[in-house]
């Protein structure tokens, strides 16, 4: 099993607040990894970190073998490694189609590119995606006037139209109702299965990211605390008292 | 009435008022070729301003270099500079019919390269800044070029340079700067308007609506940015160039940057017509031109509490301005079909299904 995205060593601080210290884990390839913690144990830190929104105080972060913790965002996410937030961001003046045709991925971009219009294959493409997470008949509507649940679906489909490699989810189920968080735990599913993507998720919802992740890591002030699969997490009792049910 | 035959339409009237407009009245060319003037300003500023959502306060600085870069080409291709400023005018230079225009042809070439060539520069320093930190920034540029040019003796200083004389009576000099400000403003309009079509266009659009979502997504934010300036520059820097041989004389704070009245202007006349949609500057640059001479001739003293009013309503209760309002309120006459859509409940469902 080779691993796609290896983190060793990696500090963080914030000021005199250690955020993470010396956290290491491994992503493997087409596999889907959980990150799980209590709030404010780093677990958002440390996807800051892996794509570049922050300089790390020490360690290596790896992405197929190349370092890349010293590249910037918009470099490590035209590598195929991406991520949504954890407060959904979509362009709200921008109606759905629109959203998706500017979230094609810019990897093998040339300045002249910026210039041209979009083919209608990538039209097509868009249409299918929205279609994939069911805002097809909402794709002419601002994305700002969708409801939140909604735009958390653009915000997951506009990441497939990149073609990415990793996506790295921050909280994907955070805010949406229970009927809706299935439809997308089985579109979750179908991205890893059947477009190849590799997923590394950060979940509070416990039933999600033991349905989900094959492979789950723990966090607690900032170290970790646990690995192993959702059966060995659940029954850790360092994981237990830590976060899953010590009161 | 379709979203076609509207523009059409709309297309029409514009053309016919610009090609009639000097004919039937002859003593407002000059006028006329000041509201295309005006059109330029409100769309080169709405790239930046209202698509991609930077509002910049000095761009004003790109017709001032336009201008002075246009007037020392002009003369230098033929005189000294220095010599020729020097003298204020007091030496009569003379100028050939073919110096003029050859001269005028370089100049305002220079000076649209020249404006595109200097954003592409500070383009690399001032997209640090964002929101009102960019507009600072910017209102500094266009304040210190004045400053500069006018502690600049070569290029006539605080006393500025008068440009060479049109070679022709004065009516064929308002007629003639009159067909090339309608054409430039048509030439950027038609330009602007295939570059929103364009994948730059949404990328714009995606900038002024997240910037941060943008670089996540891997789009070359600092690469757009540069560019969209680079193209505002460009069509200002030719603006500049026509204005200040239609004045016949520039100096720098007045004529080449006037931060407070037309750098302010471009601004206002955008959010008028509705920032960020291809009409709304243009509807705004005519409303306001119109709106800003016949205070200017008809209630003079006042005309500044005037605009004061159109402003702070406009910014206070109509921030969409005309077109924004109207895309809103009636998006079918845009083109924009909105499908009969289920509650959010059933979508919640379908979506799950």
């Amino acid at each position: 099993m080779t691993n796609i995205i290896e983190v060793e060593g990696v500090s963080k601080s914030y000021g005199g607040v250690v955020a993470n210290h010396k956290v290491s884990m491994e992503v493997p390839v087409g596999r889907i990894t959980g990150l799980i913690g209590p709030n404010g144990s780093g677990k958002t830190t440390l996807f800051n970190s892996v794509v570049g929104y922050q300089p790390i105080d020490e360690g290596s972060i790896k992405f197929k073998g190349q370092e890349i913790s010293k590249m910037n965002v918009q470099q490590i996410a035209r590598l195929g490694l991406l991520r949504t937030f954890q407060q959904t961001r979509i362009y709200g003046n921008m109606n759905g189609v629109q959203n998706m045709l500017i979230s094609v991925s810019h990897r093998n971009a040339a300045f002249l590119d910026m210039f041209k219009p979009y083919p209608a294959e990538m039209k097509d493409k868009a249409e299918h995606l929205l279609e994939f997470v069911g805002l097809y008949q909402k794709r002419k509507l601002s994305a700002g006037d969708l409801s939140f649940g909604q735009q958390k679906l653009l915000e997951f489909a506009m990441a497939l139209m990149n073609d990415p490699e990793v996506l790295l989810l921050d909280e994907p189920t955070a805010g949406i109702n229970p009927t809706l968080i299935n439809g997308l735990l089985d579109r979750l599913h179908r991205a890893n299965t059947e477009f190849g993507i590799t997923l590394f998720v950060i979940e509070h919802n416990m039933r999600v990211v033991m349905n989900l992740a094959d492979n789950i890591y723990c966090l607690a002030h900032g170290e970790l605390l646990a690995h192993g699969t959702p059966d060995e997490i659940q029954n850790d009792q360092r994981v237990i008292d830590a976060y899953l049910g010590a009161h | 009435m379709s979203f076609s035959q509207r523009e059409k339409l709309t297309y029409a009237f514009l053309l016919g008022f610009g090609i009639l407009g000097p004919i039937l009245f002859p003593a407002y060319t000059f006028q006329i070729a000041v509201l295309w003037i005006m059109v330029l300003f409100a769309q080169t500023w709405d790239t930046m301003g209202g698509q991609m959502g930077y509002n910049s306060l000095g761009n004003i600085f790109f017709f001032g270099t336009g201008m002075y870069i246009c007037a020392i080409t002009q003369v230098g291709m033929f005189y000294d500079v220095g010599v020729y400023t020097a003298a204020h005018g007091a030496d009569k230079a003379v100028f050939t019919d073919t110096q003029y225009y050859i001269g005028l042809g370089v100049g305002l070439l220079l000076a649209a390269l020249g404006s595109a060539f200097l954003a592409a520069i500070l383009g690399w320093t001032v997209f640090g800044l964002r929101g009102p930190y960019f507009a600072i920034g910017t209102l500094a540029i266009a304040l210190s070029a004045g400053e500069l040019i006018g502690a600049w003796e070569w290029v006539g200083g605080g006393g500025g340079i008068a440009l060479p004389v049109y070679p022709g009576s004065g009516d064929g000099k308002s007629e003639f700067f009159y067909v090339l400000c309608f054409a430039s403003a048509i030439a950027t309009f038609a330009f602007l308007k295939w570059l929103y079509t364009t994948r730059f266009g949404l990328a714009l659009n995606a900038i002024r609506d997240d910037e941060d979502k943008a670089e996540a997504m891997g789009v070359h934010t600092l690469r757009h940015k540069t560019v969209a300036w680079t193209i505002s520059a460009f069509f200002l820097g030719i603006t500049g160039g026509l204005f200040g041989n239609m004045t016949g004389f520039i100096e720098p704070l007045e004529v080449a940057f006037p931060t407070i009245t037309f750098g302010i202007f471009m601004v206002a006349m955008a959010l008028l017509g509705g920032k960020g949609t291809l009409w709304g500057p243009v509807l705004g640059a005519i409303l306001f031109h119109i709106i800003k001479e016949t205070t200017w001739t008809y209630f003079l003293g006042w005309q500044w509490i005037a605009l004061g009013v159109i402003i702070i309503v406009n910014v206070v209760f109509f921030q969409q301005g005309i077109m924004g309002y109207l895309e809103d309120k009636y998006p079918h006459w845009f083109g924009v079909e909105v499908e009969e859509s289920n509650a959010i409940d059933d979508q919640a469902k379908e979506a799950t299904q």
